[in-house]
């Protein structure tokens, strides 16, 4: 009786061990095809000509999309960042508990952090591109990415300045802190670590995007030179190479550069996050 | 002279009344410790000494405290209060910062900004909490790198960067080893002529070895309060005697 139990248990581990496993490489060989399909696919028709300055229909250059994309992430960091992290501030430091107001701004930012982003693109493309005025452009274009990411950051920013424990509060209360100074100096700088993930999840989304942007910020392919000219970022890019079917050998040597651009963004924040937790354990 | 005068004190967490009538005259330049069984209220009352307790929602309190003859509940500056008395946390709780940035958050929050001054009362204060021989080559690394007895000694300092009048500390030991301990009563002893000290303890022979005076408490109110000797020797309540030789709690 006792035996058979054991023998039954000791199967069910076996199983359950050789499913997590299995999991882990169908994930792992799923990631490894897509990059392996891509570098093999886009590596070969890496030219020179595809990092021209200009963009014509001969050299199908993905330069100033690459420019554009890092020029619409900062702009819609610039605006959504500082919106985020003071609301976040807000919510987990200011409001008291189970205040009315807090409850609908949390259900507000779940329920826009699951709408999809084309519904962000139309809305953009109402109200920033007709509404004022400001045609297809990158303004246009980095409002909408900002109010796409702003629930991501703000969520994130929140869970990490919650996260903080309120001993360091009570401490630096306990010096005769106000709690400005304790927000700002303890308690914000303590969460960084925390914020700057949200924000890296944002970069990514931003990166990646197209729905959004090609009803705001348009599809054309040069280096915009003011904010209210239209640009195309990598993802936008690659959409347009890819939909027109004229150039899929250099859609999928600009995926190897997106692929770059990616892993170097994340290099370099998590070096950015190991430097701000210098005083963390 | 009295530091701290409480009168008819009574405190209540929503309906829950936790402290009942407290009386007390609190002797400046001395070691005062409370003691009592768990849930009794000293900390609690510790934390109405600096205002602490207005971070805790629902917390009522009526009657008075002064300091020095003033009533802190009236005044409407709570920094400059807690300036003034200062707090040491049962559980360390040093920032996420060098050693130097901890000692000096204190004093730059109070307006000192030239680095000569700084560094004078950095030193000093880690001077005064006996931890400067072990810190001072690393002052510019993490306070979080030191151990739990470095960390409760760099509290210490850290609240005397601010040169408080009272020091108010809710079971400072209770997490150390016998010999941080050791090095943590010994400071007391050494800073209590600047200072007066509040201390709550579990530990009967600390309250013994450091303490001038002594509190008793039990559920909410102050059975006894007396010098450390009398109350050890020969307590005049029932009950304090029987917690000190360990009938109950
Ligand atoms: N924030 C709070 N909200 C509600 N009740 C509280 C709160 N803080 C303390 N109490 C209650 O008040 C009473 C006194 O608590 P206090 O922390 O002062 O006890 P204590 O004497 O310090 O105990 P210990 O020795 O365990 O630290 C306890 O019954 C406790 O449950
Ligand atoms: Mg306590």
């Amino acid at each position: 009786m006792g035996e058979t139990v054991k023998t039954k248990k000791k199967a069910f581990e076996r199983v359950m061990q050789s499913a997590t496993w299995a999991a882990a490489v169908i994930t792992i060989g799923v990631l490894v095809l897509i990059v392996g399909f891509v570098l093999v696919r886009g590596v070969p028709h890496l030219k020179p000509s595809l990092f021209a300055l200009r963009y014509t229909s001969d050299n199908v250059s993905l330069m100033p999309a690459l420019i554009s994309t890092v020029i619409m992430t900062a702009a819609a960091l610039i605006i959504a960042v500082p919106l985020g992290v003071f609301a976040a501030i807000y919510l987990a430091e200011y409001a008291r508990r189970g205040n009315r107001v807090v409850a609908v701004i949390r259900m507000t930012t779940e329920t826009l952090s699951g709408i999809p982003s084309i519904v962000y693109g139309l809305f953009g493309g109402l109200f920033f591109v007709v509404a004022l005025g400001w045609g297809y452009s990158v303004l246009a274009g980095a409002f909408t990415l900002s109010i796409m990411i702003l629930p991501l950051v703000m969520r994130s920013s929140e869970e990490a300045l919650n996260a903080v424990p309120d001993m360091y509060r009570e401490g630096a209360f306990g010096l005769g802190a106000g709690k400005l100074r304790t927000v700002f100096r303890i308690v914000l700088p303590a969460a960084m670590r925390g914020i700057l993930a949200g924000v890296i999840l944002a970069v990514g989304r931003i990166v990646g995007e197209t729905a959004a942007l090609i009803y705001t910020a348009g599809t054309v392919a040069q280096v915009p030179s003011n904010p209210l000219q239209s640009a195309r970022t990598l993802s936008v890019h690659m959409y347009s190479l890819s939909s027109e079917g004229l150039h899929t050998d250099e859609g999928y040597a600009t995926a190897v550069v997106l692929l770059v651009l990616v892993v170097v963004i994340n290099a370099v924040s998590a070096r950015i996050a190991k430097r701000l937790g210098g005083g963390d354990k | 002279m009295n530091c701290f005068e409480i009168k008819d004190l009574n405190l209540h967490y929503g309906t829950f009344q936790a402290l009942h009538h407290i009386n007390m005259d609190i002797a400046a330049g001395e070691i005062t410790a409370f003691i009592g069984p768990s849930g009794c209220g000293k900390s609690t009352l510790l934390k109405t000494l600096n205002r602490m307790n207005d971070l805790v929602e629902g917390c009522k309190i009526t009657g008075s405290v002064t300091l020095y003859g003033e009533d802190i509940y009236a005044a409407s500056d709570v920094n400059l209060l807690r300036k003034r008395v200062g707090m040491v946390f049962q559980r360390s709780n040093p920032f996420p910062m060098s050693i130097y940035d901890n000692i000096a958050f204190g004093p730059r929050t109070h307006g000192v900004k030239s680095r000569l001054e700084l560094d004078r009362i950095v030193e000093e204060s880690l001077r005064a909490a006996a931890i400067w021989d072990e810190v001072k080559d690393r002052l510019k690394k993490s306070a979080l790198s030191l151990s739990g007895g470095q960390q409760q000694r760099m509290c210490i300092a850290r609240a005397l960067a601010v040169s408080p009048e009272v020091l108010l500390m809710d079971e400072p030991t209770s997490a150390l080893d016998p010999i941080s301990t050791e090095k943590i009563e010994e400071l007391l002893l050494t800073v209590r002529e600047k200072y007066s000290i509040i201390i709550v303890t579990h530990n009967m022979q600390q309250a013994a070895r450091v303490s001038d005076k002594t509190a008793f408490f039990l559920t909410g109110e102050v059975v006894e309060h007396d010098s450390t000797e009398t109350i050890f020797a020969m307590p005049h309540d029932q009950r304090t005697e029987d917690y000190i030789t360990g009938r109950f709690g």
